[in-house]
């Protein structure tokens, strides 16, 4: 009788170990040899040990990615996660028309994000574009979004006198328009997942705090955030690695591949050019070893630093 | 805060997060001299509706909507097939090295997606799948998550349900078809949306497991339409319109199951 059991169980199992073996598993150590090959799409040619690795170190392009995707992550997820508090909170004082609001909050959540990089390329369009038709009223003229490789931090300084290139000079105007659609597009997920924190908190925690005088800002930042810092901290791991892996933007949205002068290449994108385009499928392998070991090490990171000021309940 | 002051602002996010969509039907209609003008107008000047039609045709969308249909069934059917097997032997089922089986499937799921797609490639050509449904539709029939899921739902049912139904010599393939399915509709449900979602918008992978244009998806037609015919503008957002218009239909149905299969996908993991 236990036999049988037992073999049911490896039974039902069957078909999704399967798949996983064969599209997860194998390809994950498949991965960290290729790694150690010089592979083409002809297959291994030869064992070259961690040469990939010594070369990605060398590697100014990838830094390059590195140095953007950096600035990508850390633009785009703190901002889209405040600005979610922000509107949730809002939405969470019982306004009329809650549902209407988040329903449309949440729709550019279910837009393909291919469909809308190219609606997103045509506001964005320097001569064209929505965007710059708005800011002209503004008095504004010429933003070429982009087209612009300068750096946010080249430009201000520049005003100062200080002449700031590579990795200070910023993030590139180009690579902000990626930010601005990317906090577009994640905001809808991020208020409606804190608006359910919010709700889930018990009201007596605020009535008590009410009674104790507390209101507006202290009552937000001492009691609600605390209150809703897990939801916060899920939110800050999670939109980090979904930043961080961003691809089809800078693919679709830029040209040539990876923006002005390599300025919006993020890692996702510099590791398809390397497999896809030049087929130096070793190499992007110890580039995507090493990108999984980057977001192992932030995710850790964020773990130590945030979460002995998430308050569980 | 003041009530109004609230929706005013509110109002606001709403506007600029519909502006996208407004601007992307607006040009829809649009002549493309008209869509070129500066400043733009608001409203086209002729409607143009049959810039939707003449997208379609300027590339064989129909073909990329069949693929894209035929993609998104099969790999939800299967995820359906593989998720509840696995759910229900995970949960119910006694075998040696479930929990640690269970807990690599776990494991595995963290691993972005970037980190194994080159060697999936060389998997899919060495299998001779590059180019194939196969390649759009096996290696995304199980989801790891929706087992997770499962797995927690199953937990939850009362055991006597079990052994009433072994009592009365149902076999597990019968327990789960007259017992557990229908006991889990919301939670299949909830699966079925958040595949349909990711499927219908998946990118990457249908990009370099298929070249030719005969399996094109609708996501990787667009993309190549859109490299084209990279100026007309019109006929960019017409066909960006007609890309996202069904998962806006669809939403516009299950919007609740929808923000709660993601809520679920988060809070859960």
């Amino acid at each position: 009788m236990k036999k049988k059991v037992e073999f049911a169980g490896y039974l039902f199992i069957l078909p999704a170990f399967l798949v996983m073996a064969l599209f997860r598993g194998f390809p994950i150590l498949q991965a960290i040899r290729m790694s150690l090959y010089d592979w083409s799409i002809a297959g291994p040619l030869k064992f070259i040990g961690l040469k990939n690795f010594y070369r990605l170190f060398i590697d100014p392009k990838f830094y390059q990615s590195l140095g953007n995707t950096f600035w990508y992550v850390l633009g785009v997820v703190p901002l889209t996660i405040a600005i979610s508090v922000f509107f949730a909170y809002l939405l969470n004082q019982k306004v009329k028309g809650q549902g209407i609001y988040r329903t449309i909050y949440y729709l550019p959540v279910v837009t393909s994000i291919v469909a809308a990089s190219v609606v997103w390329k045509w506001l964005f369009n320097p001569d064209r574009g929505i965007f710059n038709a708005a800011l002209d009223l503004l008095g504004i003229h010429g933003v070429k979004w982009l087209n612009d490789s300068r750096g946010i931090n080249e430009i201000i300084f520049s005003r100062f006198g200080l002449d700031l290139s590579g990795f200070f000079a910023g993030p590139a105007i180009a690579l902000i328009a990626l930010m601005i659609m990317a906090v577009w597009h994640n905001l809808g997920y991020c208020i409606v997942i804190t608006l359910a924190g919010l709700q889930n908190v018990p009201a007596q925690y605020h009535d008590a705090a009410r009674l104790d005088g507390a209101k507006g800002w202290g009552l937000f930042h001492y009691v609600t955030l605390p209150l809703i810092s897990p939801t916060i901290f899920y939110l800050l791991i999670t939109q980090s690695i979904i930043a961080f892996n961003t691809f089809t933007p800078v693919y679709v949205m830029t040209q040539p591949p990876g923006g002005p002068l390599g300025t919006t290449s993020l890692v996702v994108h510099y590791l398809y050019e390397q497999s896809f385009r030049l087929w130096n499928l070793g190499y992007a392998n110890a580039l995507a070893f090493v990108l999984f070991v980057i977001i192992l090490l932030i995710t850790q990171f964020q773990k130590r630093f945030f979460e002995q000021r998430v308050y569980y309940e | 805060m003041n009530r109004k002051f609230i929706h005013i602002i509110l109002i606001f996010c709403a506007i600029w997060v519909l502006l996208p969509f407004f601007w992307m039907l607006m040009t829809a209609l649009k002549t493309n001299n008209d869509a070129l003008k500066f400043p733009p107008s608001l409203i086209p000047e002729k409607f143009m509706f049959n810039n939707f039609i003449e997208a379609f045709k300027a590339v064989n969308f129909s073909r990329y909507f069949l693929n894209t249909l035929i993609m998104t069934t099969g790999t939800t059917l299967l995820v359906y097939l593989t998720t509840v097997l696995a759910a229900y032997a995970f949960a119910r089922l006694r075998f040696r090295g479930r929990e640690l089986i269970f807990a690599i499937f776990i494991a595995m799921m963290m691993v972005p997606m970037p980190v194994y797609l080159a060697p999936s490639y060389v998997i899919l050509s060495r299998l001779g799948w590059i180019d194939t449904f196969f390649a759009l539709i096996i290696p995304w029939s199980v989801n790891i998550f929706a087992i997770f899921l499962l797995r927690q739902h199953f937990k939850t049912l009362p055991q006597e349900l079990f052994d009433a139904a072994k009592i009365d010599g149902l076999n597990d393939l019968q327990i789960i078809k007259n017992i557990v399915i229908p006991l889990s509709i919301p939670v299949l449900v909830t699966i079925g949306i958040f595949e349909i979602i990711s499927s219908w918008n998946s990118f990457l992978w249908p990009l370099i497991a298929t070249h030719s244009d005969s399996m094109r998806t609708i996501q990787t037609g667009l993309s190549y339409f859109a490299q084209a015919e990279s100026t007309n503008y019109p006929l960019l957002c017409a066909a960006s319109t007609f890309t996202t218009l069904p998962l806006v239909i669809l939403y516009f149905f299950v919007q609740k199951q929808i923000m709660e299969s993601y809520a679920r996908s988060g809070l859960k993991e």
